[in-house]
């Protein structure tokens, strides 16, 4: 057992992390699909989704021909709706809710379509928003994630000049960097990033960290008003021994390798162990597959009821030929003694993942039912251990920074009020002309999720600097 | 089994399915293929003056990515020599002898070009003549086809030209571009046509292509007012149908049904309308021969469904039941109902209510689906609802009457009962 890279050629890499979902290769048959569509009125999927996309309307927009009307219908409610109808979990939103589902018969490919538009107005670079004059207004926006750029791509339009400070080299955030390759693309990141950029009025300055060259106070002297959509970064540790080990990584920095270095640049294990079923757990097994492994095994401390990946995302793996072990929680890594010539081996390596037998008990907080322990035990062979239990905020951070926030989280306000003496803004901090969004104040959840938040940001940046004025 | 054989003016053919005169019977290839598939008979792509077609000839209309909903032409009469169509049309009465051939004629406008091409159709043994008074294009201009049709004075004069000369059944096919197919009709029987056909194509411009702005078909950077048919023309032809079976006078000969004939339900719909035998046309253009076979099946399959033995049992079964408006009864009254386990969510019934027709369907938003449900109370019974409803017997209309008894419009203005109860 060995963890070693290069392991396939070049068309196996190629193969294996080709477009899982590729898009329609002809109008007629995009337009078989579209013409499909019911045209529901209030639609369920529309309702369904976070960004609110009119989808009826884009879908009915492509069976007239009319692209570019469909393209803005969809970018003007959601600005990555390029790379969101690639990465969606769809299944439980649009899709989901499709009301074809209630008759059992195929949902209307939404995702493929939403593609459709969206792919030839990002490739011929179609100029859909125009700027409004610059006001005068500038404004910083931290993370040129979906949350950062949403937000900066809808204040520009509005004639604000905008400042993104971004600590990556590429901007796109998590969908550039934490995303399975074969769902999005790092070029067509790029492309995305580019088309959102093309409006004017927003530059980004990358390698720029909050808490290295950058803080919040120097931010707020600087500029009107600042959004915060600096995500979540910090995988969450297993704490338990053995996690020092040779062979023990973190599924974020392993997608994160994935697409910054290549395919055939990351190592992999022969045996290796995923612990969590999210997302990107999901991501980091099946890639991992991909990568060469001969062996992939998912465990989860709880069962599939509760899991937080979709049904599709499971049958991604199985169908990659993962192993899934239910009711299994991490215990031990047990590992060969630190050592090896020269001391080049000074943590020793992966060899076993010791995991405890679980059973539910009383649902927890998340309503879900709670996994305990049943005392017994059992070993897997492991020469790999990617940790995917989730991601932390970035707590020391904003602590340092000054933001209010719970357990890392920062606190913004969830609805807009108004009394006689003060006006809430959804996206506000507590703080003056300080504004958040996205995974750094949910903790994690969608891409969709962040575009949304970097709206609702945008418009609340606004509304405060009109109010100011 | 029920039998589809069918007698028109003594012309047998062993179904109803008779092609109608256009390019698929206007050569001996065709018509042996078609009649090896199944089909009934053939109405001979016309024959009469001598013509050049241009290229192109066809265009056609989509909805909602289905094409060829309806279908145009700008093609002429046949334009093969009139010796080479006698040769085959006699060698296909050979080969199949218990199919209808009925020839398609339109001779030059005056008396000696109708009897000699008469007397030439009738010797190759053909069954019956169906005069062309009905093409909307090319041949008007030389004051042929649709331009003898439109004018019940000049039919007349050409059928009695026609009766003077011919020995077989002699049919006479109306144009729809009139305001009504009925005084041509008339006159054509009162000059002694032994049957109707109906409709021929209408008179149409299909679409304009909004890259070249050239309307279709295009032929040389120029388009033409074309013949439409298909699918989108049934309604059309099924009305001047009935205009036809309910006039005393035309109703008194058959009429062979024509216009976007697809499917055997078409059909049924024709015969019961007072059709005996139906013409098909675009649906084999489109398709082929082959459709004959689910046309013959589905029919018959129908009438065993109804009891119906023989063809003749339901032939204009539903002529009566189309009145005036005047005769309908007032005190009928339904309402819609949405089968709650049915509903798909989908609001389509209540947008159409909304926006198009009285607001009678109350919406109770839910996330993501609302719940819809009728305001019996507001609904005037439109079946709209039920049209848009994608899904099969979601929404039914349920009867309701308003009184006990048949109440038509005479009787309620006559009794001075209150209008408008909306």
């Amino acid at each position: 057992m060995a963890i070693t890279n290069h392991r396939l050629t070049p068309s196996a890499y190629q193969q294996n992390f080709s477009d899982i979902h590729p898009p329609f290769e002809t109008r007629d048959a995009a337009l078989v699909e579209a013409n499909r569509c019911l045209f529901c009125y209030d639609a369920p999927c529309t309702k369904s989704c976070p960004t609110g996309i009119n989808v009826p309307k884009f879908i009915k927009q492509i069976t007239t021909d009319n692209i570019k009307g469909s393209a803005y219908t969809i970018l003007s409610a959601n600005i990555m709706g390029g790379g969101c109808s690639k990465v969606c979990p769809v299944e439980k939103l649009c899709e989901g809710a499709c009301v074809y589902n209630l008759m059992d018969e195929e949902a209307i490919p939404i995702a493929k379509l939403q593609r459709w538009s969206t792919e030839k107005a990002i490739r011929e670079k179609w100029p859909l928003f125009e700027r409004k004059e610059p006001i005068g207004k500038k404004v910083a926006i931290v993370g040129a994630g979906p949350s950062g750029l949403s937000c900066a791509h809808a204040l520009s339009r509005e004639g604000i000049d905008v400042t993104i400070y971004e600590k990556e080299a590429k901007g796109g955030g998590l969908m550039t960097y934490g995303i399975a390759a074969y769902k999005i693309t790092p070029e067509f990141c790029e492309q995305e990033l580019e088309y959102i950029l093309s409006l004017g009025g927003i530059e980004v300055k990358y390698e720029q960290e909050l808490g290295k060259n950058l803080t919040v106070s120097d931010l707020r002297k600087k500029y009107d008003a600042i959004y915060l959509g600096f995500g979540v970064g910090l995988a969450r540790q297993l704490d338990i021994p053995g996690e020092e080990l040779h062979g023990v990584v973190d599924a974020i920095r392993f997608i994160y390798d994935i697409r910054s270095q290549g395919y055939p640049a990351v190592p992999v294990g022969d045996k290796v162990v995923v612990v969590g079923m999210g997302m990107t757990a999901i991501d980091a097994a099946t890639q991992a597959k991909r990568l060469g492994a001969k062996e992939v095994t998912l465990v989860y401390r709880r069962t599939e009821e509760e899991m937080p990946c979709t049904r599709t995302e499971l049958d991604i793996a199985k169908l990659d030929g993962c192993r899934i072990v239910w009711l299994a929680a991490p215990k031990e890594i047990l590992g060969t003694p630190p050592g090896g010539a020269a001391g080049s081996d000074p943590t020793g390596r992966v060899t076993q993942l010791v995991c405890s037998v679980m059973q539910l008990g009383p649902p927890d907080a998340s309503g879900r039912r709670s996994p305990a322990d049943t005392g017994q035990t059992f070993t897997l062979d492991a020469d790999m251990v990617i940790k995917a239990t989730g991601q932390m905020p970035f707590q020391a951070l904003v602590a340092a920074s000054d933001l209010p926030n719970q357990q890392g989280k920062i606190s913004i306000a969830t609805t807009t009020t108004a009394s006689s003496t003060a006006t809430t803004l959804r996206g506000a901090t507590a703080l003056k002309g300080i504004f958040a969004g996205g995974d750094c104040v949910n903790g994690g959840k969608e891409v969709v999720d962040a575009v949304q938040a970097g709206k609702d940001g945008a418009a609340a940046i606004l509304q405060y600097l009109t109010n100011i004025k | 089994m029920a039998s589809l054989h069918t007698n028109f003016l003594g012309i047998h053919s062993p179904n109803p399915f008779w092609l109608a005169s256009a390019p698929p019977t206007d050569k001996k290839v065709n018509v042996l293929r078609a009649f090896e598939a199944g089909w009934g008979g053939v109405v001979w792509k016309t024959l009469g003056s001598q013509v050049k077609n241009v290229s192109s000839r066809y265009s056609s209309v989509n909805f909602n990515g289905a094409r060829m909903m309806g279908f145009n032409n700008i093609e002429l009469i046949s334009d093969r020599p009139l010796d080479l169509n006698l040769k085959e049309i006699r060698e296909c009465i050979r080969l199949f002898p218990d199919r209808a051939m009925i020839v398609s004629l339109m001779a030059d406008n005056d008396r000696k070009s109708w009897h000699e091409l008469i007397r030439q159709v009738e010797d190759t043994g053909a069954h019956g003549i169906e005069l062309n008074f009905g093409c909307p294009h090319g041949m008007t201009e030389r004051g042929m086809g649709a331009a003898v049709g439109q004018d019940p004075v000049i039919a007349k004069m050409v059928v009695e030209w026609v009766m003077e000369a011919a020995n077989i059944p002699v049919i006479t096919k109306l144009t729809p571009n009139v305001h009504s197919v009925v005084p041509t009709g008339r006159a054509a029987v009162e000059a002694g046509t032994q049957a109707l056909s109906l409709i021929n194509t209408i008179q149409s411009v299909t679409g304009v292509d909004l890259d070249t702005l050239i309307p279709n078909p295009n032929v040389g950077g120029k388009s033409t007012f074309g013949g439409y048919c298909g699918p989108a023309v049934k309604p059309i032809a099924l009305k001047m149908l009935t205009t036809i079976a309910q006039d005393p006078i035309t109703a008194k000969v058959p009429v062979s049904g024509i216009g976007g004939i697809g499917t055997w339900q078409d059909a049924a719909e024709f015969m019961l309308l007072g059709a005996t035998t139906v013409q098909v046309c675009t649906a084999a253009m489109k398709y082929g021969f082959r459709i004959v076979e689910d046309l013959c099946e589905g029919l018959s399959n129908w009438m065993d469904e109804k009891g119906f033995r023989q063809i003749t049992d339901f032939i204009g079964k539903s002529v009566p039941t189309l009145t005036h408006w005047e005769e309908l009864d007032i005190n009928y009254h339904i309402v819609a109902r949405i089968d709650p386990a049915k509903c798909i969510h989908c609001g389509l019934c209540y947008i159409a209510c909304e926006d198009g027709s009285h607001q009678s369907i109350r919406l109770d938003a839910g996330n993501p689906y609302n719940t819809y449900t009728i305001k019996e109370e507001e609904c005037v019974g439109c079946n709209l609802c039920k049209l848009v409803c994608p899904v099969d017997s979601c929404i039914t209309m349920v009867e309701q009457r308003k009184g006990e008894e048949y109440l038509n419009w005479k009787e309620f203005q006559h009794r001075g009962l209150p209008l408008n109860d909306h």
